[in-house]
């Protein structure tokens, strides 16, 4: 079953192709089908390698595919080859697993879109180039998914391109994602210089020669690359922006998959942040803030998805953390946690933006709970596990990852465990605003919701009842909801579950021991329950019966601490300056300045020469002969004097 | 007894000058076309005369080269003159300024 690995990237490539080719005829709903049905099949492929993988003997449980030799050019000989072992399996499995729920729900959440083939086209291709990233045995193989991944993303975001706000949204997360590729083409091409060689785990077996300033180089630049694809400080702004896509898309993209593809890249590079403490400081370091940050501006958003998308940030924050302090394992298991868990939130808001005819507005929704009751339920899970409350799979991802901080940083611990406190109430905001209190979303406002034509299937009526969403949209959140709720068996260490044992060959000895006595955990796990449930309560309390709090929401916070703004002072405005200094500038005067002037000297010149052409054959002649004769008489003084 | 080669070379000499001054100074087409002819075959009395003197048949081998690019040039120059002189009525050389820049 293992050598069938390629065939996890296969299926929905041939998905992508099937659709590119026929997607226009297949049409709606069709076209979603086909699309569900390839992914879904790429996930039974991973079920059965997973399990041959559960065969194999625990320490040398990895199995590598040479697929065929990409570029053999004299010392760089890279390999299309895949690395199958236990962590790149489970980024494997729930890539697949929620892509297949996310694709099912998009066919309800889709329904009537023009462009709805289209997007299945692009969420296949995104699902093929994530798998790419996540197996690829070598740096160049992760970069081609990480671009992938990355166009996209690009593409989805501006998938309503019509739409102003998402065309330039797509750009800007482009843009963003570029600057930290950069970080990641150095640090590729730094190993290369080292090692001659990009296979990770050639690098890692040669680690001893590359010398721990350029380990620390590498560690640092991929920090670059990942900020960029995981939305840390310094290049998160995008994230937020990123929400002008389609409700499912930032489900699968930008909460549950690619945003993790940086946590998953410096996990995969563990030896070296191992080998380099500066590093995974530095990481830890950037992890926090952003968590911390990024938490405190989803205390203020007003619409449902950036709420969701700054927390996002904040979550990805915790991962960064985890990783800094070793904690890999905490890492992946908040990563996995989080997939469940923050898909099931995005998916339950795309079910409220549904069921409101594309209301996105928090202040604007309220006592949903009686219309969407499948959607309520299912959201609460994903509220309470989010916020930590136990016993559901946050608490326990959560407080491994802050256990981990606690001993090995105790002052990041305090800003983990404050922002656990906002995550809870952030959350509860969003909760109490959306599904409890009075219904704001019939008062008349005096405008009815903007609406767009490329999304015309909502456009029925503006203040319409809410409805509950379709079956197709509520089996996906039911089974998110389960998995999000008991993911926490994956903490039970020695259960067949236990993630440290499975992931335990990858991380081996880069792995962060804790060593905290069992009162510690005790007492840390309590601080954490009691942190959670004192802030769901402060959250809804707060929140469910009103809806105006201006002392709560800063504009400071609203404004997410005036970082874009800061950005367009920073690089924005000069740029503009420098463009247009090129333009009005540089381009007229010294570039056609140069084109303009090579032509004048030619003109000029050539009506200085065409006086010597006359036409009259006596001329030309008289030419030849006087040149014949200075040649001639050159000749014989050479001759004579030479 | 045989004639000083210098004679021969005189003799090439003499008519080359002729017909370069013939094409330089004369306007009508044909003529100037016998002066290039004139040239060449001064030219073709060198190479002769050289290759006797030197007894390398190289030069006489060029003749022949000559002659036949020579007639060829003929073909086609009269072929011209032919045209030229069926569209203008006219063989003056300096009538012929189409090409003035």
């Amino acid at each position: 079953m293992l050598h069938l690995s390629f065939l996890i990237i296969l299926l929905p490539l041939v998905g992508f192709g099937v659709l590119l080719a026929a997607g226009r005829r297949l049409g709606d709903p069709a076209a979603g089908i086909v699309g569900t049905c390839f992914v879904g099949a790429s996930f039974i492929v991973s079920v059965g390698v997973y399990i041959a993988l559960l065969g194999v003997h625990a320490p040398v449980r990895h199995y590598g595919q040479n697929l065929w030799t990409w570029i053999p050019v004299d010392r760089l000989q890279v390999h299309a080859a895949l690395y199958v072992d236990p962590l790149s399996m489970t980024m494997v499995l729930f890539i697949t697993g929620i892509s297949t729920l996310i694709h099912l729900y998009s066919i309800g959440y889709m329904k009537g879109d023009k462009d709805f083939p289209k997007f299945f086209l692009y969420m296949n291709l995104f699902v093929a180039s994530m798998l790419i990233l996540v197996l690829g045995s070598n740096l160049l193989v992760t970069f081609v998914g990480w671009e992938g991944v990355g166009t996209c993303s690009y593409w989805l975001v501006s998938f309503w391109f019509t739409r102003d706000s998402a065309a330039s949204a797509g750009k800007k997360a482009f843009v963003y994602n570029r600057i930290g590729d950069v970080g990641f083409l150095l640090a590729i091409f730094l190993v290369y210089d080292k090692v001659h060689s990009l296979d990770y785990q050639v690098v890692f077996a040669h680690i001893g020669e590359i010398g721990s300033g350029n380990i620390t180089a590498i560690c640092l630049l991929l920090l670059v690359g990942v900020m960029g694809k995981s939305a840390q400080i310094p290049l998160f702004p995008w994230l937020a922006d990123a929400m002008e896509g389609p409700t499912p898309v930032s489900a699968l993209i930008h909460a549950a998959t690619m945003v993790t593809a940086g946590v998953y890249l410096l996990c995969r590079v563990n030896p070296l942040l191992h080998a380099s403490p500066d590093a995974a400081l530095t990481i830890a370091i950037v992890g926090a803030a952003t968590a911390f940050v990024a938490a405190t501006i989803a205390c203020a958003q007003q619409d449902i998805k950036k709420v969701l998308a700054y927390s996002t940030v904040s979550q990805l924050g915790y991962m960064f953390l985890a990783i800094g302090c070793g904690a890999y394992t905490a890492a992946i298991f908040l990563m996995v946690a989080h997939a469940f868990f923050k898909g099931l939130l995005f998916l339950g808001a795309g079910s409220v933006i549904h069921g409101l005819h594309d209301e996105q507005d928090l202040k604007r929704m309220g006592n949903l709970r009686a219309y969407l009751p499948i959607t309520f339920i299912t959201f609460a899970i994903g509220w309470l596990c989010i916020a930590a409350v136990p016993p559901l799979s946050g608490f326990w991802a959560k407080g491994d990852v802050l256990d981990n901080t606690w001993a090995a940083h105790p002052a990041l611990w305090v800003v983990g465990i404050v922002t656990a406190a906002l995550t809870a109430y952030y959350m509860s905001r969003l909760t109490g605003l959306a599904f409890f209190g009075k219904d704001r979303w019939s008062e008349s406002t005096g405008e009815a919701p903007a609406l767009d034509a490329a999304h015309a299937h909502h456009a029925d009526g503006a203040l319409a009842e809410p409805h509950e969403s379709p079956w197709i949209m509520t089996v996906p959140l039911w089974i998110l909801s389960f998995f999000a709720a008991v993911a926490g068996v994956m903490a039970i260490s020695g259960s067949r579950f236990s993630l440290a044992n499975w992931v335990d060959p990858v991380f081996g000895a880069s792995l962060y021991h804790d060593n905290l006595s069992s009162t510690a955990v005790w007492v840390l796990a309590i601080v954490d329950a009691v942190v959670a449930i004192a802030f769901v309560g402060i959250g809804l309390w707060l929140w469910s019966q009103r809806s105006e709090r201006p002392a709560l929401e800063g504009a400071f916070l609203r404004g997410a601490w005036y970082i874009n703004e800061l950005y367009d002072t920073v690089f924005g405005r000069p740029s503009e300056r420098l463009a247009a200094f090129c333009a009005d500038v540089v381009d007229p005067k010294i570039i056609d300045g140069a084109v303009n002037g090579v032509a004048g000297a030619f003109r000029g010149s050539g009506t200085v020469l065409r006086r010597t052409q006359t036409g009259y054959v006596r001329n030309y002649v008289l030419g030849i002969t006087f040149g014949t004769v200075v040649v001639l008489g050159f000749m014989l003084t050479r001759m004579w004097w030479g | 007894m045989s004639i000083n080669p210098a004679w021969y070379l005189s003799l090439s000499v003499v008519l080359f000058a002729i017909g370069a001054l013939g094409v330089l100074v004369r306007r009508n087409v044909l003529i100037m076309f016998m002066c290039v002819e004139l040239m060449l075959n001064a030219s073709n009395l060198a190479f002769v005369s050289f290759a006797r003197q030197l007894h390398d048949i190289g030069g006489q081998v060029l003749v022949f080269f000559v002659l036949v690019v020579a007639a060829a040039e003929v073909v086609v120059g009269l072929g011209i003159v032919v045209a030229i002189f069926r569209r203008r009525a006219s063989t003056n050389a300096d009538d012929l300024h189409l090409m003035k820049g």
